[in-house]
């Protein structure tokens, strides 16, 4: 069969349909995973001794253990004990962990990086603490901790791959699939891997925009640069 | 002196970091419209005093009231007399992601409950008060010293307080910038504002007080009003102190 038909008769169709379910696994992973992010660095910066060390083990247990185990764990470990997931839920939620843990790790270092005399200000008018963790540090912070989180982001389109591990056929599922029937490898995996490539020039170009829009002068040395 | 003019009262405050000890015990009363101002060497304990007055520092012994009031020890309540009780810092800690208007207006939205509209109404006026009107939308880092710690204080003026404490407004500005901030505080002195002023601007001291408090070694070492410490024999060791000011000036 002639190469061109294959990858835009077979190959092309065949993935979009895998892409739909990658961008799924990531529009519902990536929104929560920041959110945990977030109270996960927040809880371990701000929070009692308790939540503190909670907070710290989650990070260390999803840092020192492979995606894959976890995914291994929810998927076919849990109903052993009368959970049972979808494999599409299963991978979120795996996905999300594993996410949410690493962005925690890169909006903490923000954390750390914003003066105390912001939350002394911020306490000096009357704010709580926790109202001057959400107006005060948290805006700062996330500015800052943009080029970590969609390193992260980046990562997670990547590691969605790992949800075809566990039965869900998504883009690296597809292309695997239609290999292996066609016996085309190299050419199918190579689109595989155009298709992914243009996901995160997408993504680098967004977070330009992003990070150009939430600029505040004297808050980031790009700024500052461009001055 | 009528006692219901007595809108902060502070008594035998005492602070310690690890063994030395800052504060040693100060007293002193406050009255509606009055500007004391805190002179002494570095080290002393002035700024420590000030933040155990809204408990940005957690005094070991002693307390604090404001309008018969007890601040000290009052739990989650501190946050309504913090409101009260204004602050301002030497290095004015302006949120470095908002714009001088957005500084001003954030506490009014978040802590009081204003109305988008009402505290943008409130901080204009209080930027105007300050002079910065035309700079509300600009950065904490497009601004001068000076127009930083204006904001700074106009964003303490925009919670109505009974009382603003100063810490060393001007010890990080310019002799230039130094002076726009004073009359800022001159002229709020004026309108009848009660402040504490941690400052070693003399000049303004000076002009300005109602009563100058030298503190020296975690204590009150002299309390008068301008002219009896500048003028009475009794009274040596501010202007000792200010003496040596000169001095270097004269270098």
């Amino acid at each position: 069969m002639d190469q061109i038909a294959f990858i835009f008769d077979i190959l092309l169709p065949a993935l979009m349909q895998g892409l739909v379910i990658t961008l799924k696994l990531i529009v519902w992973s990536a929104p929560f995973g920041l959110a945990l992010g977030i109270g996960v660095a927040a809880g371990r910066q701000y929070g009692g001794p308790v939540l503190s060390w909670v907070c710290k083990m989650f990070v260390f247990l999803i840092k020192g253990t492979p995606l894959l185990l976890l995914l291994f764990i929810l998927y076919f470990g849990l109903p052993s004990i009368g959970i049972t997931f979808t494999a599409f839920t299963a991978s979120v939620i795996g996905f999300i962990l594993c996410n949410g843990a690493y962005n925690s790790e890169y909006i903490r270092g923000a954390l750390l990086s914003i003066k105390d005399g912001q939350m002394i200000a911020a306490q000096a008018l009357g704010m709580t603490r926790a109202q001057a963790i959400r107006n005060v540090i948290m805006p700062q912070a996330l500015r800052r901790a943009i080029p970590g989180l969609s390193n992260e982001f980046i990562y997670l389109i990547k590691y969605s791959s790992l949800a075809y591990m566990i039965t869900v056929v998504e883009l690296s599922g597809v292309g695997k699939n239609v290999a292996t029937k066609y016996f085309i490898y190299t050419e199918t995996f190579m689109v595989v891997g155009i298709v992914y490539l243009v996901l995160v020039t997408i993504t680098t170009i967004a977070v330009n925009i992003l990070e150009k829009r939430v600029a505040v002068p004297g808050m980031n040395r790009a700024a500052a640069a461009q001055l | 002196m009528n006692d219901n003019n007595i809108v902060l009262r502070v008594e035998d405050i005492h602070k310690s970091f690890g063994n030395n000890e800052v504060l040693r015990g100060i007293s002193f009363d406050v009255r509606r419209g009055e500007t004391k101002v805190f002179i002494g060497p570095s080290g002393t304990g002035k700024s420590t005093l000030l933040r155990c007055i809204n408990q940005l520092t957690v005094p070991d012994r002693g307390s604090v009231w404001l309008d018969g009031e007890e601040v000290t020890n009052s739990g989650a309540r501190i946050n309504y007399f913090r409101q009260k009780i204004g602050m301002v810092f030497q290095n004015y800690y302006l949120f470095d992601h908002l714009t001088a208007l957005k500084n001003v207006e954030l506490a009014l939205l978040k802590v009081r409950g204003m109305s988008k509209s009402e505290a943008r109404e409130k901080a204009l006026i209080e930027l105007r008060q300050v002079g910065l009107e035309d700079w509300a939308d600009h950065y904490p880092a497009e601004l001068s010293g000076g127009q930083a710690q204006r904001v700074s204080i106009a964003r303490a003026l925009a919670m109505d307080p009974d009382v603003i404490l100063f810490d060393e407004p001007t010890s990080a500005l310019d002799p230039e910038l130094t002076r726009e901030v004073l009359e800022v505080m001159r002229k709020l002195a004026q309108q009848g504002m009660t402040m504490l002023v941690v400052t070693h601007e003399m000049g303004f001291a000076c002009s300005v007080a109602t009563e100058i408090l030298f503190m020296e070694n975690g204590v009150v070492a002299e309390q008068g009003t301008p002219d009896l410490l500048m003028h009475d024999p009794r009274f040596t060791r501010m202007k000792n102190f200010i003496g040596q000011f000169d001095s270097y000036r004269g270098d």
